[in-house]
């Protein structure tokens, strides 16, 4: 146990901590929001935030980011946004449509759910893990060189974003990128709360959640729902992803899958279906993951998110905030 | 006319000699080596064997999943206990024989499987399958960490099983060759009865497909006592089952516990085939093959799981030349069967059953379609 690490340095393992639970977080969203309207672990979500990761990738490497700097630098992160989200809400939309909708219709039990989820979470994967040899058989492997190279891993992003500023307050070194992860994050789950609270979308999504065959009577239509909501969960893994490879630099095809369950660990810390149970859960998440690697070593930081989902489970099985996203105020 | 129900109306005898005869073909495949169904490039009797510890996963799993309806995620967890145990009893830390260190593996991977299931059991279902899926990532994570456990690096020279009669084994027993056409009895390629050696892994199917045979009967008869029922109750509705006086949360704990004990059986057999084991044997992707394995057979029917075992173990190694593409291929086999056998290729008799009870009810109710057609 090393405590002088941790006390020395708590408001830089804190502040990492931070960043890292805001895009749990925001990965967590998707999540949520789907087993709050279809009581339904979407497997497949982990899949949604890699594809972000690598459509901001390229759209940094098609826009010649590695030499922009300045004002240009920030118009070609702003598109590459775009593009993570516009690519994780194109791919959620078609898992709703391909692994989902047909068997919502059959009303198919729910492990067999599960089990397509999990089918189409492998076959994401592997089709951007194995894009080379797929361009290959269209002879475009050298046209696109720039896309399909580093097929599994790739760290194209490395050394984009250089010269971010690092601040130093009261002797604590803060780095902007963190800063920035964890406003935007934050502010991106105040949006999206306050959409679901207000906006006339939003009730009929609550309403679906509580009572999909009784909102139906009331005039809401529950294929749209389902279909917006899958939206929603996509747009917000974009974002992640933007902010995740900001963080890191680096992605892989099969980066999804340990994020995903930290994510879903996330919503289920919090209170599954519910939004701000999300937010809480992912930023404890990714606090104590933080607190723990200083206390224990990097090799348990994996551990300590899964004891702490035990630890919790056990003394309030609802999650930190309870489970609402159907029972939230009107 | 279902060929099932043919076989069901054979006279005792007959259906016994059928059986057997079954049986024996079983033990006998390894040595047939019969074209299509042998793997190329790679050693059948290998993948034979592993399928039987597929077969012996997915059996305990059955009874988790399919019988107690509980989600559970984590089952390499277990499987990885039960490898573990064996490995550190026979080579790293004791030298035990692997016929006594077995029914420790077996006995700690139980204790395991209680200790997890007695405080996760009382939440909700989808909650176990995270908290089962956290269990076996924290087991693989701290093999990972801990050097009594050792290590990323793994641990070697796993004692393999007693053989009868020495080096050179009781007998011979020849191979076929199947060449143009033509079957002969390939002299030159042998199995020694009973070795348990390294090259050759044919003995170590022959015990994975004994190991399989006294689970399916246990199995068996414990599906048709009084626990069997006990678990389908909790399964199918847990408060009528609690009002009528079963005590759900104990009948849950046992199906962990047996499930647990069939899972750390299996990987006390495979660390012993494997000789060698490290973290890397027992990723998550296994609990969620294993648990395929299950689904894709058709939960709570124990051969279809047996069925559905054989495909997640042999298919990936039939077809080996495709190996790059076989995690896609195999994506996209859950995604259709998923879409087009909801119930899983060979759902138990009951559920057809429910499903046409339901559907004659929804007619009593509805009126029949013609009606409805006539207004």
């Amino acid at each position: 146990m090393n405590f002088d690490l941790l006390f020395n340095n708590f408001p830089e393992f804190t502040i990492g901590g931070l960043a890292f639970g805001a895009i749990y977080a925001l990965i967590a969203l998707g999540y949520t929001m789907v087993y709050g309207v279809l009581q339904l672990i979407n497997f497949a979500h982990s899949e949604v935030f890699m594809y972000g990761t690598f459509a901001m990738l390229w759209t940094v490497v098609a826009l010649g980011g590695a030499e922009a700097d300045g004002i240009k630098l920030i118009a070609i992160l702003a598109a590459a946004l775009l593009a993570a989200m516009a690519m994780s809400a194109a791919i959620a939309m078609i898992l709703e449509r391909l692994a989902y909708r047909p068997l919502i219709k059959r009303n198919a039990p729910r492990l067999i759910a599960l089990i397509s989820a999990i089918g189409a979470s492998f076959v994401l994967a592997e089709l951007m893990g194995l894009r080379d040899r797929v361009a290959g058989w269209f002879g475009l492997e050298d046209n696109l060189d720039d896309y399909v190279r580093g097929a599994r891993i790739n760290n194209s992003m490395a050394g984009v974003v250089d010269d971010a500023p690092v601040y130093h307050l009261f002797d604590v070194r803060i780095r902007l990128i963190d800063i920035i992860v964890v406003i935007s994050a934050v502010a991106m789950m105040v949006v999206v709360d306050q959409f679901i609270r207000r906006s006339k979308l939003g009730r009929g999504i609550r309403a679906t959640a509580q009572d999909q065959e009784t909102a139906a009577l009331m005039g809401v239509n529950p294929t749209r729902t389902i279909q917006w909501t899958f939206l929603i969960g996509g747009l917000m893994a974009g974002v992640a992803a933007f902010l995740y490879m900001l963080k890191i630099e680096t992605t892989k095809f099969d980066v999804g899958f340990l994020l995903g369950v930290k994510a879903f660990t996330a919503a289920v810390l919090g209170g599954i279906g519910n939004l701000r149970g999300a937010l809480l859960g992912g930023l404890v998440l990714g606090v104590a993951e933080s607190y723990g690697s200083a206390l224990f070593g990097t090799d348990w930081r994996h551990v300590i998110a899964f004891v702490l989902l035990v630890v919790i489970l056990l003394f309030r099985p609802t999650g930190l905030l309870g489970e609402s996203l159907g029972k939230a105020r009107a | 006319m279902n060929p099932m129900t043919k076989v069901k109306a054979l006279p005792k005898p007959v259906k016994i000699l059928l059986w057997v005869a079954l049986a024996l073909l079983a033990y006998a495949l390894p040595l047939l080596e019969p074209p299509f169904i042998s793997t190329p490039g790679v050693d059948f009797g290998g993948v034979l064997f592993t399928v039987t510890v597929y077969c012996l996963v997915a059996l305990g799993l059955n009874i988790v999943v399919g019988y107690a309806g509980l989600l559970d995620l984590g089952y390499v967890g277990f499987y990885a206990i039960g490898a573990y145990t064996a490995a550190i009893l026979t080579s790293f830390h004791a030298s035990w024989p692997l016929l006594l260190s077995i029914p420790a593996a077996v006995a700690i991977t139980m204790l395991s499987g209680i200790l997890l299931g007695w405080p996760t059991l009382r939440v909700r279902g989808d909650y176990l399958a995270i908290v089962t899926l956290g269990f076996g990532e924290i087991i693989r994570l701290s093999a990972v960490n801990i050097e009594w456990l050792g290590d990323a690096r793994g641990i070697s020279d796993i004692a393999r099983p007693p053989s009868l009669g020495g080096e050179e084994g009781l007998f011979e027993i020849p191979h076929l060759l199947w060449a143009d056409g033509t079957v002969l009895l390939d002299t030159q390629d042998t199995t020694k009865f009973l070795v348990f050696g390294v090259l050759d892994q044919i003995p170590y199917y022959w015990l994975g497909l004994t190991v399989v045979l006294l689970v399916l009967l246990a199995d068996y008869l414990i599906k048709n006592s009084r626990v069997g029922r006990a678990w389908e109750a909790t399964r199918e509705d847990e408060d009528a089952a609690e009002l009528m006086g079963v005590p759900t949360f104990r009948f849950k704990l046992l199906a962990f516990a047996t499930g647990a004990f069939i899972g750390g059986l299996a990987g006390a057999l495979y660390a012993s085939r494997q000789s060698f084991i490290n973290p890397q044997s027992f990723l998550l992707i296994y609990s969620i093959l294993f648990l395929a394995a299950v689904v894709v057979g058709g939960q709570g029917n124990r051969w279809g799981v047996l069925v559905g075992a054989f495909l997640v173990a042999y298919l990936p190694e039939r077809f080996r030349e495709f190996s790059e593409f076989r995690v896609l291929v195999f994506g996209l086999a859950l995604m259709a069967l998923a879409a087009l056998r909801p119930e899983g290729l060979f759902p138990p008799r009951r559920t057809v059953r429910a499903k046409q009870v339901e559907h004659e009810l929804e007619e009593l109710e509805t009126g029949s379609e013609e009606e409805v057609a006539r207004g």
